[in-house]
């Protein structure tokens, strides 16, 4: 399903990835971990295209299709989906409004015709209550006056409103407490599926009792340094990354 | 005062030789450029106005002379030679197409994203329409229907000639001749405009909108209307359409004059879109416009705009709140790009007890524009109790525009309540970026941040209206980031 090879990238004059290797296959839920300034958000952040970082090396293959190739929407529209760690909010566009652009900008894109309001909001009555939330929520403007917790179930749900191929949930758990937790992990486990895979970053093995991932790696200084199965996430909870850091250029260059 | 004033005036100018009768035969249909004494007399001839009208525009041009064309605003442009206007020229025949396919494509294409029938996009742009059996009949049903109401909705013209009383009785009352340069202009030279009467307690049961006035089609380069709401009735009314307009005058100096008398309501939506000039401002039309509405006891006015054309926009749609528990709104929402130099508002005149006004301006800037905010709320002594509640935003969509916002508050009653709130931001990267990882290309992405950001503007316009007025914002703002 994914393959990325040897990628590198950098924002500014300030290289970040250098050299990652990471390959997915339908089903499979990843786990990457690492600490603080690994690279793991940018990794994100760069399979979903934000132009903020300048790609300098490497491939990225979503099912045959060369993934840096496309805008950022079109890689959306492929099935690509980011789960924000600060989800953004959009004042006076009511969450509903946009979903629907959201959902029929997919749909034309797969040549099909925009959703009938039925179906539509039939989908958005299953999908919220997916992850508890409340109807006052999906009316309200993007994230506006969300707390926390209220808009990372929001991520959960649009996430269920677009079903997309691949999940990307960037320190969903970061801000959460552990009855939003709960609620957000129930909500990623309903929609794991054999042709869904996912890529969860977080920085704590907390989140991974709930959402029980295939592999789990390590990212330190832009590269994936160790992998393993869910066990090194216990591993890691026990004896921190330092015992796993590569050391930096900017030492080896010293 | 000022109606003692007038008929002073009227008495010393009546007091003159009169030149020209009203039977003057003029040969030409177009006068040649310039402005005189002569040239007023001659408008009101050609359109055979009675004595009191013609003096009412020599006062006014009297007064114009001796007045200074006004630079405070925050726009930068090339004083128009006034002496090298043409101030009359019969209603022109525009120049009939035969097809569509002599239209400019462009204008098509804006028409086309807008959802405008293609009926509608030949009347627009001057195609031969052949007999549209439907506009007709809806026009003429139209007219029944507010005859029978006693709604009087006409061309000013028209009412000078058939309703002399009502239109003697309010004109210049709330733009006085003397108001401002282009106020004064436009009462000397006015050619025609619209006017409408709603009678006592009448709720006029459709939106008026200049757009069922088919044969009054074409907008004049000094335009004049007049709206009058007697006691307790209420009337919405349309202004322009979001269509492009496209206008060989450059300059354009209109009056809008509301009277509301008692317990009546008058909403006020207009949506401007003229020609805007090329992307270095060229060729776009100056819009210096002055609007104003009356309250008395309890009349409320109500006044929406969404402005995205004009190279100058100069405008203030006001209210005088003299009636005590009268109510001001406004609601703007001004789009700039390219070059284009926005400089809109509001005043509100509390004069009354308990008078309340709401003001929320929405200015959107792009390109390498310019965009102001200049609004006055004014508590006048006697105003006991009077609120004022004010939000004024601005939205950059580049970093090479300006926004600037410039309110002035005089409170001369303690017990007023004023509230003031603004902010400028800069349409977010982040924002954008988000719609486009859900799947939300660019340009539409921004067109739903920036229709966000109208909303609380956007929803006070009559539905139609609303749903072009949503279309044009976006695309007035195409390609304007990234």
């Amino acid at each position: 399903m994914l393959k990325i090879n040897n990628l590198c990238a950098k924002v500014g004059d300030n290289e970040i990835l250098k050299g990652l290797n990471l390959e997915v296959k339908p089903g499979e839920l990843h786990a990457i971990m690492g600490p603080n300034g690994s690279g793991k958000s940018t990794l994100a952040a760069v399979l979903a295209g934000r132009d903020l970082y300048e790609v300098t090396g490497g491939s990225v293959d979503l099912d045959g299709i060369d993934l840096l190739d496309l805008e950022a929407s079109d890689r959306a529209r492929e099935g690509v989906f980011l789960a924000f760690q600060y989800p953004i909010e959009i004042p006076g566009v009511s969450n509903l409004n946009f979903m629907k652009a959201a959902l029929n900008g997919k749909r034309a894109h797969q040549g099909q015709e925009p959703v009938k309001a039925k179906d539509f909001l039939e989908k958005v009555k299953e999908c919220s209550s997916l992850v508890e939330l409340d109807g006052r929520l999906r009316d309200r403007s993007v994230n506006e006056g969300f707390s926390g917790g209220e808009k990372k179930r929001n991520e959960i749900f649009q996430m269920a409103m677009l079903e997309p191929k691949l999940a990307i949930l960037d320190e969903t758990d970061s801000g959460l407490d552990i009855d939003a937790l709960r609620v957000v992990s129930k909500g990623v486990n309903a929609m794991r599926s054999s042709e869904r895979s996912f890529i969860v970053i977080t920085h704590y093995q907390r989140l991974l009792e709930h959402i029980v991932p295939d592999f789990v790696h390590v990212l330190s200084n832009g590269k994936i340094v160790k992998s393993g199965g869910k066990e090194l996430a216990l591993e890691l909870e026990e004896k921190g990354y330092d015992w796993l850091k590569e050391p930096s250029h900017d030492t080896s260059n010293a | 005062m000022e109606k003692i004033d007038e008929d002073k005036l009227i008495d010393e100018v009546t007091g003159k030789n009169y030149e020209y009768g009203f039977t003057t035969d003029i040969e030409s249909d177009t006068l040649p450029p310039g402005l005189d004494e002569d040239v007023v007399r001659m408008i009101s001839a050609k359109k055979n106005e009675p004595e009191w009208l013609l003096n009412w525009r020599l006062e006014a041009f009297k007064v114009w002379s001796e007045m200074k064309e006004p630079d405070w605003a925050h726009v930068e442009y090339e004083k128009p030679d006034f002496q090298a206007i043409s101030y009359y020229s019969a209603p022109k025949q525009k120049k009939e197409l035969a097809s569509l396919d002599e239209v400019d494509p462009e204008l098509l294409k804006t028409m086309e994203k807008l959802g405008i029938s293609l009926e509608e996009q030949k009347r627009l742009s001057g195609v031969a329409v052949d007999f549209v059996m439907d506009s007709v009949s809806v026009a003429t049903s139209f007219k029944e229907k507010l005859g029978e109401l006693g709604v009087i909705f006409c061309s000013l013209g028209e009412a000078i000639q058939e309703h002399p009383e009502l239109v003697r009785k309010h004109l210049g009352t709330v733009v006085p001749q003397r108001d401002n340069y282009y106020a004064a202009l436009n009462s000397a030279v006015f050619t025609d405009g619209s006017f409408c009467y709603i009678p006592k307690g009448v709720r006029c049961p459709m939106e008026l909108s200049t757009y069922f006035r088919i044969n009054q089609a074409g907008t004049g380069q000094f335009e004049r209307t007049l709206i009058v709401a007697d006691e307790g009735s209420y009337v919405s009314y349309l202004e322009g359409c979001t269509a492009p307009q496209r206008d060989e005058n450059q300059l354009h100096a209109a009056v809008v004059e509301i009277v509301s008398h008692d317990e009546a309501e008058v909403r006020y939506s207009t949506v401007q879109n003229w020609y805007p000039g090329d992307k270095d401002g060229k060729g776009g039309v100056f819009n210096f416009v002055t609007k104003r509405g009356l309250c008395h006891r309890a009349a409320k006015i109500s006044w929406t705009q969404v402005e995205t054309g004009s190279a100058i926009t100069w405008k203030y749609p006001s209210c005088i709140l003299k009636g005590d528990d009268s109510i001001g709104e406004f609601f703007s929402v001004a789009v700039t790009n390219n070059k284009q130099q926005a400089d809109t508002g509001t005043k509100m005149i509390h004069i009354g007890k308990r008078t309340r006004s709401t003001i929320i301006s929405k200015g959107i800037s792009s390109g390498h524009s310019q965009n102001s905010y200049r609004g006055l709320v004014q508590i006048h002594p006697g105003a006991e109790n009077s609120r004022n509640f004010s939000v004024c935003d601005s939205l950059l969509m580049t970093d090479t525009c300006g926004a600037h916002t410039f309110p002035y508050i005089e409170v001369k009653n303690p017990t007023a309540q004023i509230e003031h709130e603004a902010t400028t931001s800069k349409i977010g990267d982040d924002q954008i970026f988000y719609c486009q990882q859900r799947g939300i290309e660019e340009e539409e992405a921004i067109g739903l941040i920036v229709k966000g950001y109208a909303k609380d503007v956007l929803n006070k316009l009559p539905m139609e209206f609303a749903v072009e007025a949503q279309k044009l914002l976006t695309i007035s703002l195409e390609g304007s980031v990234g």
